[in-house]
């Protein structure tokens, strides 16, 4: 039962001045199972997200405001966030 | 335990009243306080501003919170952050632990501090006096000191 967007993608610091926007609703294409494969699948969306997403190594992740590693499955996520790694302090 | 993240300054003597009023059991608090140096990498700063991840922060903040409360018998705690844009000199953070003798108040601050390093979702961007601006890169000796806590559980 496809019915529009159906997750939230969330971009801080760097990886928002680059992917040029904070926040945003989609659905995500059949086939991306794992963190990894969301960060593959946003390199494609055109010259900012690839500049973005140049090199995921830089790039953390968060599901549901929760860190997560690469290999996490993003199965039932309803937020996925996106930022270098944390400079707080 | 209390947890806050507000573009405000802080007042280090008011917080440690607010947290000691009353108590006559505790007998050692320890505060840090992180403040903007004025320049970095041998470049002047004009400011540095602070990005934050509203939620989890203070989902973050309170876990490490909770995880010191565990590994010492502490009996208050406080972490203030700053975010927003701050001058040099001014505060960023301050942590605030408060138990019956010294030992576990300053080792569960350097803890608190460590940990907020490395886990707590905020990033700087720095504002030079030449107009340059860049984001702040993660230490590795940040990750490091984040280590020899881990070898004691």
């Amino acid at each position: 039962m496809a019915h529009g967007p159906d997750i939230t993608l969330r971009y801080f610091a760097w990886v928002r001045e680059k992917a040029g926007r904070a926040e945003e609703r989609v659905t995500l294409p059949a086939g991306i199972e794992t963190v990894a494969d969301v960060l593959i699948w946003l390199g494609t969306r055109g010259p900012e997200f690839e500049d973005a997403f140049r090199k995921p190594g830089l790039i953390r992740t968060a599901i549901d405001q929760r860190h997560v590693k690469p290999d996490t499955a993003i199965a039932g996520a309803r937020e996925i966030a996106f930022f270098p790694p944390v400079t707080g302090g | 335990m209390t947890v806050r993240v507000q573009s405000d300054d802080f007042d280090i003597a008011s917080e440690i009243e607010v947290l000691t009023q009353g108590r006559t059991d505790i007998g050692a608090v320890v505060t840090f306080t992180g403040r903007v140096r004025g320049s970095a990498g041998g470049r002047d700063l004009v400011s540095m501003t602070l990005e934050h991840y509203p939620g989890m922060t203070e989902v973050e903040l309170e876990a490490v919170e909770a995880d010191a409360h565990r590994r010492w018998p502490l009996q208050a705690s406080l972490i203030i952050h700053r975010i927003g844009e701050l001058r040099p000199g001014a505060n960023i953070v301050l942590v605030v632990t408060a138990s019956p003798h010294r030992h576990a108040a300053f080792q569960a601050a350097e803890f608190l501090m460590d940990y907020l390093k490395t886990r707590a979702p905020f990033w700087k961007k720095e504002v030079f006096t030449d107009g340059a601006s860049a984001w702040v890169d993660a230490r590795d000796s940040d990750d490091e000191a984040l280590q020899r806590w881990q070898s004691i559980e």
